[in-house]
């Protein structure tokens, strides 16, 4: 059995091709090999939510997925948000409605977020709140995160946050 | 305009939100190599030899290093930093277990290679030969005769003893209409940042220097005990914390991993780097765990307290790296924003074999405030009055202040309250939870079938500890405004509070000022982020020293541009005279002039450098208060609790930001609904941990938590210069005192009576159905 394997994939619109120790996760892929350590760890068990991407639009925990699983997926990270030095709707949300503190569970709300606003443009505060019950935040109560992605959700059909 | 007191948006955020902050574990540098540690299975054994040969065989591992393997004088205990003559044995883990491991997760060995991945396969590979020993788990049986000792070499397992009083309580319960007594257990958890603790260690040959990276609370006191232990000169050690993934207390400390992992680097001369996993954070960060209160008070016939007395058992664990502090902060909070007369509390700290306790987010606090508003409401319940009243008419009134509460707090201070309006602070919280109409929404609910219930709980908080924090502000010749302080940041956004004070002394944006803080070499001296205490001492040397700074541009400004003082004005980056802008300098050409020119002399009365350093020292702790009411909904089949709604009021004296304040107490609110409801760190009765993961241990997530209703009181303290008190953990304080009571509350139907947190569904269900039974 080989214990390094080639995978190619897409990650924030870039093709990326590299060889890879099959055991490696996705987490340490991006963060390591690919210098994206926007992508944080808090558990390294599936639970906290920090670690989370798109991966096709979908999310994923990169923790608990292996680099090699990866491979011919398309990827999204935190560092892929902004269009250059303009911030998208939803981290501007962030920034306006406290949204974060330390922000090292920030990537893995806007990941969540993300696809939740793709799925659902115009969420309640009960759906936002169920969509985030697999990200952990230590800092904010959860509150300024909500109201981010609500007012999120507001600008990005044209209506006045 | 002042920006003091303005809801400025975070200098912090745009990075964090582009995945640009740079986080320890972000940091990489050439020729690092990573270490995996290898901890102890036991919770308490013997340790004989280690034998690290297959680990050390395996293609990529540098090195294996255990206690032997140290430098000498890194095979030492941490340093006890607070001492107390109350502490009977004041032991302190080794860097790496010498001869014995006395909690399930003490540090044994530091495995060094080239990823983490190959470190942990080697970690595996190590034989060590234990002696497994009886243990000390519950803190309770601990105390037993003939208990098993987590030290072998005592004979029994108390750690300290200690009474806090005042007051002749014996006579006061003597004369007392009524007494009520409760004995209450209380769990705490842990921290719980979402990054766990980080390190990167990197010497220098050349300079003979080491540089630590590390998600550290307390910079300063990392190197200072790096220093102690090694005989190193503080210039030759360099502590910086950078982004940190929030800390809640559980990163205060000097580690001995820190210690591990800088002779790791040291002696292998690569960079070694070190991140905690979660299960490892479970299980050798320090925690707050177990206290039990058996607690009576003693009131008059009208409910007025006469006097509180009791006991107090506090679970310390194996070593005790902070000493007492926490249950000194504990016994010193009790009496609250209550006029107690009299008061005796007797407290045992006990060793177990379970990982060291120092503050979580509270301090000590939550239990204290828990056991006092547990004791109003049996009074409420029992004399049949409104628990809100019975706390109204026991309140430190406003007219009081500074009100002396007779005893000495841990700063070695008496326990002065400085200021607030406690009675207006309840009146505000519960106007903004329609206090008033929630028994009719009672009643209608009840004719449902539905238990919903009213709390209320009241607190006061010793912050802004001194000894002091420091801050310089400068002006380059650049025209840049820099203020940095040593105190290092976790999430709470110093660097904008940072900001918005010196914009206000030096008349510029806050955008205009580059905050840094964290790195040790750029302040002589720190003590570091805990006790709520950074505003109000490094905001305070900030605000100091950006005055000092503002006097030396205007006396500058005054000899150059032919003018008086009192008709200068400073505005955008410059100073001028008022009303003629175009009479003026900017601040960079001030500083040049304050820099001073090659080979001339200094102008007359002007100091080298348009620069100011100032350590703040505040004379005593300042007090801040609060009141919260929550509104719960019990379901009785299932034992789950709600939360319906949840109110604070709050008194952090002057708000610097209120959009950052409001963050605060809602990020405390809910640590405090986890320690009510969630969060229990438990452990089997060998002292073995029985939850280790984020499916064992429960978090509050969004889904459980309400929306945090606040409303604020601003009581300014006159012991600094903003009149700031501290905000970073009221709002944990009284949550888990006012669940309590509105789960009480929404049961009496039944007559339940909480005398416990977590107060899980088990325990609620088993409250029922007793009272069913009864």
């Amino acid at each position: 059995m080989t214990d390094r394997m080639t995978i190619s994939l897409t990650v924030n619109g870039d093709a990326v091709s590299r060889e890879v120790s099959v055991r490696m996760t996705l987490a340490d892929f991006l963060r390591h090999e690919l210098g994206l350590t926007g992508t944080h760890l808090g558990c390294e068990h599936g639970v906290c939510g920090a670690c989370t991407i798109l991966m096709n639009g979908r999310t994923a925990r990169s923790c608990l997925t292996l680099a090699v699983q990866a491979d011919g997926q398309s990827i999204d990270t935190v560092e892929g948000m902004a269009d250059g030095d303009d911030l998208s709707p939803l981290q501007q949300a962030f920034i306006d409605q406290h949204g974060l503190q330390c922000g090292f569970c920030t990537p893995g709300m806007l990941a969540t977020i993300t696809e939740l606003l793709n799925t659902n443009p115009d969420p309640t505060e009960h759906e936002v709140r169920e969509w985030l019950s697999g990200n952990a935040c230590r800092c904010t109560g959860y509150q300024g995160i909500v109201d981010a992605a609500l007012a999120a959700a507001k600008t990005l059909q044209g209506k006045v946050p | 305009m002042s920006w003091v007191g303005s809801a400025v948006k975070r200098v912090e955020d745009p990075a964090l939100l582009q995945g640009k902050g740079q986080f320890v574990d972000d940091i990489h540098l050439p020729n690092m190599v990573e270490a995996a540690i290898l901890r102890s299975p036991y919770a308490h054994a013997k340790v004989g030899a280690i034998d690290a040969s297959e680990a050390l065989a395996l293609p990529g591992v540098h090195a294996v290093i255990a206690h032997a393997d140290l430098p000498t004088e890194l095979q030492a205990q941490i340093p006890l930093l607070v001492p107390n003559p109350a502490i009977h044995y004041p032991v302190m883990q080794y860097v790496l277990a010498k001869d014995a491991v006395r909690f399930a997760g003490e540090a044994i060995a530091v495995v060094v290679a080239d990823d983490r991945y190959i470190a942990e396969d080697a970690a595996e590979r190590i034989i060590v030969d234990f002696d497994p020993l009886p243990a000390a788990g519950d803190f309770r049986a601990a105390l037993e005769p003939g208990a098993p000792t987590a030290h072998a070499e005592r004979d029994d397992n108390v750690a300290a003893a200690f009474s806090q009083a005042y007051g002749d309580v014996d006579a006061a319960f003597a004369n007392a209409a009524h007494v009520f007594r409760e004995e209450l257990f209380q769990h705490r958890g842990a921290g719980h940042p979402i990054e766990c603790r980080t390190m990167l260690a990197a010497h220098d040959p050349v300079t003979d220097t080491l540089t630590i990276w590390a998600n550290t609370q307390a910079p300063h006191r990392l190197r200072d005990v790096y220093c102690r232990m090694t005989g190193a000169a503080d210039n030759q050690v360099r502590v910086i914390s950078p982004d940190t993934g929030g800390g809640f207390g559980s990163k205060v400390q000097a580690y001995p991993e820190h210690m591990a992992i800088a002779a790791a680097a040291t002696q292998l001369g690569r960079p070694v780097k070190y991140i905690e996993d979660r299960r490892e954070h479970f299980l050798a960060t320090h925690q707050e765990r177990d206290q039990l209160w058996d607690l009576e008070i003693a009131v008059d016939a009208d409910a007025k307290i006469l006097g509180v007395r009791g006991k107090l058992l506090h679970d310390s664990g194996a070593y005790l790296p902070w000493g007492i502090i926490t249950p000194f902060i504990s016994a010193s909070t009790t009496p609250g924003p209550y006029v107690l007369p009299t008061y005796k509390l007797d407290v045992t700290c006990i060793f177990t074999n379970k990982v060291a306790t120092t503050p979580v987010r509270g301090a000590g606090r939550p239990q204290a405030t828990f056991a006092m508003e547990r004791l109003m409401d049996r009074v409420a319940r029992e004399l049949d009055l409104d628990p809100a009243e019975v706390r109204r008419r026991n309140y430190v009134p406003a007219a009081a202040m500074p009100y002396a509460v007779g005893l000495t707090f841990r700063d070695g201070s008496p326990v002065v309250y400085d200021s607030g309006d406690y009675p207006a602070c309840q009146a505000k919280a519960l106007d903004l939870a329609d206090y008033d109409t929630f028994r009719a929404k009672q009643e209608a609910a009840r004719s449902e079938g539905r238990y919903i219930g009213i709390g209320v709980a009241s607190y006061v908080e010793g912050t802004g500890l001194g000894p002091f924090e420091g801050a310089t502000v400068k002006v380059t010749p650049g025209g840049h405004v820099i203020a940095q302080i040593g105190a290092s940041a976790q999430g709470q956004g110093h660097r904008t509070m940072l900001a918005q004070i010196v914009a206000d002394r030096l008349g510029v944006t806050p955008e205009d000022v580059t905050v840094t803080g964290g790195n040790s070499a750029d302040l002589a001296h720190g003590i570091g982020t805990f006790a709520s205490r950074v505003t109000a001492n490094a905001g305070s040397s900030a605000h100091v020293a950006a005055s000092n700074v503002r006097e030396k541009i205007l006396k500058i400004a005054a000899n150059l541009l032919e003018a008086s003082e009192e008709d200068l004005d400073l505005e955008g980056g410059r100073v001028f005279v008022k009303g003629v802008p175009e009479m003026g300098k900017s601040f960079g050409e001030i500083a040049v002039v304050a820099n001073g020119m090659p080979g001339f002399s200094m102008p007359d009365g002007i100091s080298v450098g348009l620069d100011d350093t100032t350590y703040f020292k505040p004379e005593r702790s300042t007090y801040a208060n609060g009141c919260h009411v929550a509104e719960v909904e019990v379901d009785i089949e299932t034992g789950n609790v709600a939360i319906l709604r949840y109110v604070t009021a709050h008194d952090c004296g002057t708000i610097i930001n209120p959009m950052m304040v409001e963050g605060q107490v809602a990020g405390g609110v809910v640590h405090g609904i986890g320690n009510a409801l969630f969060e229990w760190m438990r452990y089997d009765e060998g002292a073995q941990p029985t939850t280790v993961n984020f499916g064992e241990y429960l978090l509050p997530m969004a889904t459980e938590m309400p929306t945090i209703e606040q409303t604020h009181i601003e009581s300014p303290t006159p012991l600094n210069p903003l009149g700031v008190k501290g905000a970073g953990e009221g709002g944990t304080i009284p949550a888990a005192a006012v669940i309590a009571s509105a789960i009480d509350d929404a049961l009496r139907p039944f007559g339940v009576k909480i005398t416990q947190v977590p107060v899980t569904p088990e325990y609620l269900l088993d409250l029922i159905a007793q009272r069913r039974n009864d």
